[in-house]
C-alpha cells in the first residue's frame, strides 16, 4: 500500500522508508514561525532551560521566523513591550527570518513565508498560528501549534510525538464560474464536512480545478483548512508551485517534490464539482454555517473588509478593483482593505488599484492581520454587521460579542461595498 | 472524585469565546485566568468570585476549542484548575492542554448539565445527579506520556538533558 503526501513527508523527516497512520513519530523541522505570540514561546523556551546548566541557544537561527503581523504597529504599551522583548531575542539568538514592522519587508506571516521561498515542497513547517496550515499550498506539511510546543521545537529542532494523520481526499473538478473563487470552494467544502468534518486528519486536495489554480489560489485552500479542522492541507507540488517558487519567491535553488503514491489509501474522499457552485456565504457564528449568497442577499453590511491571511493577495485586489473602479462605497458602509503584504501593497499601488480603492471611499490600511482577530484597526459596534474576506466568523471575532461577521470572497465583498448590502457579484455589478 | 459542573456548553466552542482575541497581549499564565470566558459574563463573573473549588467542570459537546493555536485558551481555564470534559476537542487545544496540564476528558457520550455533581475516574464518568454513565476515552499514549512527564516543559527538559549527555 502506497503513502499520502503526509506520510511520505514525515518519513522522510523521520529517515525512514515508510510511516503508517498512527504511528508515533518526531519530525526534524524545517521552518518554525511564530508571530507576536513569540513572547511566550521565549517564555517557555526559557523555562525548559532552567535549571539544566545549559546556555538557552536555538537549535537553528537560520530554521526560526519570526513575523509581527497581529497588531502592527503596536495598539497598546503591552503590545510594544512584547515586540521589544522579541526584537532583543531576534538579536541575541542571530534569528535570521525575522520580519519587523517595516514597509520593504513586513506583512502577514502566512504571506510573507511563502512570498519570500521560505517554503519549499516536502518540508515540516510549525507556526504557533492555526492558519500556518496556509503553506500546504506549496506541498509542505505545514500546521499549527501552541507557544509551549514551540519552545520545545525551539529547543530540540523536532515536534515530540506526533501521530502521522489520516487523510482525506478532495478532489475538486470543473471550471469556476466568473466571480466564483477558490475562497468559495473551500468554504463550500466547510459547510460540506462541518468544522469538525477533518478534525486530526490532512486534507490533499486533487482535481482538475485546483491544477489549474495559481498559488494564490491554492494558498486560500490550504489556509481555511484548519476551519473544518484539519491538522494540514496540502496540494501537491506541480509546475505551478515550481513557477511560484522560482519566478514570485525568488528561488534559485534546487527544488524537490515529495508527492501522494498513486495507490495511497485515503480514509474519505470528497468530490466536488466547482462548475455548479455560486458564491458562498459564511454566516454567523461558525465557519461551516455556508449558505449560497442567493440566501443572504440584501442583508445590510456596516463594515467590509478585504485582506488577511485567506484573501489579502493582488489577485484577490485586483478583482476588488475591478469591480470597484470609478464606483462609490454606498454610505452608511465603510469599506477596509488590508492587503496581506507590503510587498503586495506596492504591487497593487503600481497597478493603480489603491488609487481605485481611495476614490471609491476604501479605507487601504497598513498590511497585517487588521480587525481580523478584533484587536484594533476596525472593532464592530453593537449590533453591527460585517462582511469579511477573512476566515473566522466566532462571537467576538471582529472585538464585539454583540455584532456579526460574514465570511465571503473579495468579488462579494467588493459588489457589496457599492450597494451596502450582500450583493451577488455575478448578478452584475452595476 | 465529585466536582460540579459549573457551565455546559453546545458545540464548537471557540477560542474567541474561551479566551477573545483582544487580551492576546497578555502571556503569562498568572494574568490570563481572569479573562476566561470575558464574553460570557455569567461564568467569567463566577470563576472570577473564587468561588469556585478546584476540579471543578465545564461540559461541552463536540469540537471544544476549535479556531487559533492561542496557548492562554489553556492557561486560562488551567489557573481555575477545572477540568473540561467534552465528546470531542480540536486538535491544536487538545495537545495546548496536555501540554500545560490543563485536565481534558474526552467522553464521547456525555449528558451533563450545569449543578450535575460527576465523579470522574480513569475510566469513567458517573453523573451523580442523573444516575448515568458513560465511558472515557483513553487519550493516544503519545499525549499521555507528557502528561505523565508533568507536561510539555519537563518531558522537553529530559529530552534536552539526554541530547546534551550524548554530544
Amino acid at each position: 500500500m502506497g503513502m499520502t503526501i503526509v506520510q511520505k513527508i514525515l518519513a522522510k523527516a523521520t529517515e525512514q522508508a515508510s510511516v503508517k497512520v498512527g504511528d508515533v513519530v518526531e519530525p526534524r523541522v524545517d521552518v518554525a514561525m511564530s508571530h507576536e505570540n513569540a513572547a511566550l514561546v521565549i517564555n517557555q523556551f526559557l523555562d525548559v532551560y532552567s535549571g539544566t546548566g545549559l546556555e538557552p541557544n536555538v537549535w537553528d537561527p537560520s530554521k526560526i521566523a519570526i513575523i509581527f503581523d497581529h497588531r502592527v504597529p503596536a495598539e497598546s504599551s503591552k503590545t510594544a513591550s512584547n515586540h521589544k522583548k522579541i526584537r532583543e531575542f531576534v538579536t541575541a539568538q542571530g534569528i535570521t527570518k525575522f520580519h519587523d514592522i517595516r514597509g520593504d519587508e513586513g506583512g502577514i506571516c502566512h504571506q510573507i513565508l511563502p512570498e519570500n521561498g521560505y517554503i519549499r515542497p516536502g518540508y515540516v513547517v510549525v507556526g504557533t498560528d492555526s492558519h500556518t496550515t496556509t503553506h500546504g499550498a506549496l506541498g509542505a506539511f505545514s500546521f499549527g501549534i501552541g507557544a509551549t510546543e514551540m519552545a520545545s521545537v525551539w529547543t530540540l529542532g523536532t515536534v515530540l510525538n506526533v501521530e502521522v494523520p489520516g487523510t482525506i481526499k478532495v478532489i475538486i473538478n470543473g471550471e469556476l464560474s466568473e466571480y466564483v473563487s477558490p475562497k468559495d470552494i473551500i468554504l463550500h467544502l466547510i459547510g460540506k464536512i462541518s468544522a469538525q468534518g477533518a478534525n486530526f486528519k490532512v486534507i490533499e486536495f486533487h482535481g482538475d480545478t485546483v491544477k489549474n489554480m495559481s498559488t494564490s489560489g491554492r494558498l486560500v485552500l490550504s489556509n481555511m483548512s484548519v476551519e473544518a479542522g484539519a491538522t494540514a492541507g496540502i496540494v501537491p507540488a506541480d509546475e505551478e508551485t515550481l513557477r511560484y517558487l522560482r519566478e514570485v519567491a525568488g528561488v534559485t535553488d534546487e527544488i524537490e517534490f515529495v508527492l501522494p503514491d498513486a495507490d495511497a489509501a485515503y480514509e474519505q474522499i470528497v468530490e466536488i464539482d466547482a462548475s455548479k457552485l455560486t458564491s458562498q456565504i459564511a454566516c454567523p457564528h461558525t465557519v461551516d454555517n455556508v449558505k449560497p449568497i442567493e440566501a443572504v442577499e440584501g442583508i445590510k453590511i456596516n463594515q467590509i473588509v478585504i485582506g488577511s491571511c485567506t484573501n489579502g493577495r493582488l489577485d484577490d485586489l485586483e478583482i476588488a478593483a475591478n469591480i470597484l473602479r470609478g464606483k462609490k462605497v454606498a454610505h452608511e458602509t465603510r469599506m477596509l482593505i488590508f492587503p496581506a503584504s507590503w510587498k503586495i501593497y506596492k504591487e497593487a499601488l503600481n497597478q493603480g488599484y489603491i488609487m481605485d480603492f481611495i476614490s471609491a471611499g476604501a479605507v487601504v490600511m497598513n498590511p497585517g492581520c487588521g480587525c481580523c482577530l478584533g484587536v484594533h484597526q476596525g472593532a464592530l459596534g453593537d449590533k453591527e454587521i460585517s462582511l469579511s474576506t477573512t476566515n473566522r466568523n466566532f462571537k467576538g471575532r471582529q472585538g464585539n460579542p454583540n455584532a456579526d461577521v460574514y465570511l465571503c470572497s473579495p468579488a462579494v465583498a467588493a459588489a457589496s461595498a457599492i450597494t451596502g448590502v450582500i450583493t451577488n457579484p455575478s448578478k452584475g455589478v452595476n | 472524585m465529585i466536582s460540579t459542573v459549573i457551565a455546559k456548553f453546545g458545540d464548537d466552542i471557540s477560542t474567541d469565546t474561551i479566551y477573545p482575541g483582544r487580551f492576546m497581549a497578555t502571556v503569562l499564565p498568572t494574568e490570563t485566568p481572569q479573562y476566561a470566558f470575558i464574553d460570557e459574563k455569567e461564568l467569567n463573573a463566577k470563576l472570577n468570585s473564587k468561588q469556585v473549588p478546584p476540579n471543578s467542570v465545564i461540559v461541552a459537546n463536540n469540537n471544544f476549542g476549535c479556531g487559533s493555536s492561542r496557548e492562554q485558551a489553556a492557561s486560562t481555564l488551567k489557573g481555575w484548575e477545572l477540568i473540561i470534559v467534552a465528546r470531542n476537542f480540536a486538535r491544536i487545544f487538545l495537545q495546548n492542554s496536555i501540554n500545560l496540564g490543563l485536565r481534558t476528558i474526552i467522553c464521547p457520550t456525555i449528558e451533563a448539565n450545569e449543578g450535575d455533581e460527576l465523579e470522574i475516574s480513569e475510566t469513567e464518568i458517573i453523573n451523580k445527579t442523573s444516575g448515568k454513565k458513560f465511558a472515557i476515552e483513553p487519550l493516544p499514549q503519545a499525549r499521555q506520556a507528557i502528561i505523565d512527564a508533568g507536561g510539555l516543559i519537563a518531558y522537553t527538559k529530559k529530552k534536552l538533558l539526554e541530547k546534551s549527555k550524548k554530544n
